[in-house]
């Protein structure tokens, strides 16, 4: 058999159940294109001892039968997740040499359902960024290029992302703040799926803005996604945010039948100077809903274009926050000032760990929760948010799921953005109102620009409804039929 | 509504425990200034009657018995410390 690591997790699952691979084959396979794809700078930490033995234990769990799906699956693990003994850093240097006492639920769950860690992939400081390019490991390449030309492969989930388009890895876990996922997989031709808030435990995942921080996977298409996102969601009382809602058996969902669902398509969505092929491309998801039997209704999200703004203010707040534990004392670097006492080591500490993206970022949001702006910015921007939040809820009033673009443009090159903090962070505007609501999301390969780069159509659904997310994504899917691939230059 | 000068970044620096040297403070206050400038537009929407929204999930949090459930684990607690002394966290000298 030719070309292991390019098998999906529901092919892959299927052989190994037969007997026809073993779980040890398909990790080597994958630990030598982990190797193969150093230039892409996606992993920062590997782990291939640790991936053999874990395959070792997973073709032992088939063996004896009734293995859980993902038995034997070699992913990557970004580095917000905390893996017990590994490197886990945020990808920040604030970190440096931390490695947890314990393992994050996201990825314990993997590890009883079978799965095996290929390593820690790369990612934005923190997960602050859309390019992947503000980590402190170094940019990510996007395994898809303009000609000979590099591109970012978006971020934060940038590792994420470039692994599993790479076939470096099956699947890959990410985190959505404000489109981390779903603006990523849009720029490399993979699925992904952030989950409603509360669905999947934050307990060990590294804290940004924590009343949006969301973990959801990378995989190279729908079913995968489905078969890896149960994987890791579920209740756990290790999180007090985690709600206690049933698991359903995502991948049953994938019927292709969405035969009279409604299917919103919101008008402020729409953006002035919004290129025509992106338009063409929502145009035929359209079109492509229609013929498979959906209803189409034109939908109103009136304060659209508020949540950037109010994005700007409640992520930095909450960040400057929960970044505040970063002092020196407890983990991670030290920095001290010759003669100097503890409020100097603080402030040596977190000039010399932060990167300047995290650092505007908790400097923003100090600004806005310090008295006198308090309610000026922070309070007034947590009222737009619930204004936003209603916008969703009297649109899933008549409609079952939304369909938009996942970003404003395909992959840029590298450098384009990263000196105007304001352009990066309109890569985000399709995707940060949902992430504001806490509803689940997903981004499909839909098509290539004039460039020969992947775009991707957005798929939204009301909470806890990720099943009708999945659903239609599938169907995108089936009649886009993307089978496109990047043409491997970076072996 | 913002205008944020040097003095302000250095007070806003000092709040957020980050050194920032001299040179930096007059472009950290154009960067701050452009993104609070962006995030103003704010102002415009009629929030008059809306409750601010800090939680999508119910923010009651749950009850548990109040046992001991977790504990005895100074040496996982201090492994990653930069200095630890005599099962504590060592930091510079706090009082002369």
């Amino acid at each position: 058999m030719t070309d292991l690591n390019k098998l999906k997790i529901a092919e892959a699952r299927d052989l190994l159940r037969k007997g026809e691979l073993t779980a040890r084959e398909l990790t080597e396979t994958h630990i030598k294109a982990v190797d193969e794809a150093d230039v892409l700078n996606a992993y920062i930490e590997k782990t291939p001892e640790i991936a053999l033995e874990q395959a070792d234990k997973a073709d032992a769990m088939i063996k004896a039968g009734d293995a859980p799906a993902m038995a034997g699956i070699p992913v990557g693990i970004k580095d917000l997740f905390a893996t017990k003994g590994v490197h886990t850093q945020a990808c920040s240097k604030i970190l440096d040499g931390f490695k947890p006492e314990y393992e994050s639920t996201v990825t314990q769950k993997l590890w009883d359902n079978g799965a095996v860690m290929l390593g820690k992939v790369n990612m934005d400081e923190f997960a602050m960024g859309s390019s992947n390019e503000t980590s402190y490991y170094g940019p990510v390449k996007n395994p898809w290029r303009r000609g000979d030309t590099d591109t970012v492969p978006g971020g934060s989930s940038g590792g994420s992302v470039a692994a599993v388009a790479g076939f470096a890895a099956m699947g890959a876990t990410a985190s959505d703040t404000g489109g981390s996922i779903r603006q990523p997989a849009a720029f490399t031709g993979t699925f992904g799926i952030k989950p409603t808030y509360g669905r999947c435990s934050r307990y060990g995942m590294v804290a940004f803005a924590s009343s949006l921080d969301q973990a959801g996977t990378i995989t190279r298409d729908v079913r995968d996604g489905a078969i890896m996102l149960e994987a890791i969601s579920g209740f756990d009382s290790k999180d007090s945010t985690s709600v206690d809602v049933a698991v359903p058996n995502f991948e049953a969902a994938l019927t292709g039948d969405i035969r009279g669902m409604k299917i919103g398509i919101p008008k402020e969505y729409y953006l002035d100077g919004m290129s025509s092929e992106l338009e063409a491309l929502w145009q035929k998801g359209i079109e492509w809903l229609k013929a498979a039997g959906a209803e189409i209704v034109d939908i109103s999200l009136p304060h659209t274009k508020y949540a950037l703004p109010t994005y700007y203010i409640v992520a930095p707040a909450e960040a400057s926050s929960n970044l505040a534990r970063y002092d020196g004392v407890r983990y991670g670097l030290r920095e001290t000032v010759e003669g100097g006492g503890l409020e100097d080591m603080y402030e040596a500490t977190r000039a010399a760990g932060f990167g300047d993206e995290v650092k505007r970022r908790i400097m923003i949001g100090t600004y806005v929760l310090s008295a006198g702006y308090y309610d000026a910015y922070y309070l007034k921007a947590q009222k737009v948010r619930q204004l936003i939040s209603n916008d969703f809820k009297e649109a899933f009033k008549s409609v079952d799921a939304i369909l938009t673009p996942t970003a404003p443009s395909a992959a840029f090159a590298p450098g384009e953005k990263s000196d105007d903090p304001l352009a990066m962070y309109l890569n985000d505007v399709f995707t940060v109102p949902a992430s504001l609501a806490g509803l689940p999301g997903s981004s499909v390969p839909a098509g290539l620009d004039e460039g020969g780069l992947p775009l991707g159509l957005q798929v939204l659904g009301k909470p806890w409804d990720e099943e009708t997310v999945l659903k239609v994504s599938g169907v995108l899917e089936e009649a886009a039929s993307f089978n496109h691939e990047p043409k491997v230059w970076w072996r | 509504m913002s205008n944020i000068d040097k003095a302000t970044v250095a007070k806003i620096a000092r709040l957020s425990r980050i050194k920032i040297e001299e040179d930096k403070l007059e472009p950290l206050a154009g960067e701050l200034n452009n993104i609070l400038g962006w995030v103003e537009q704010l102002e415009e929407v009629n929030t008059d009657n809306i409750e601010p929204m800090a939680s999508v999930v119910d923010a009651k949090l749950r009850w548990r018995t109040d046992d001991v459930n977790d504990g005895d684990k100074q040496e996982s607690v201090l492994k990653n410390a930069p200095r630890a002394e005599f099962g504590f966290f060592a930091v510079p000298k706090v009082i002369e």
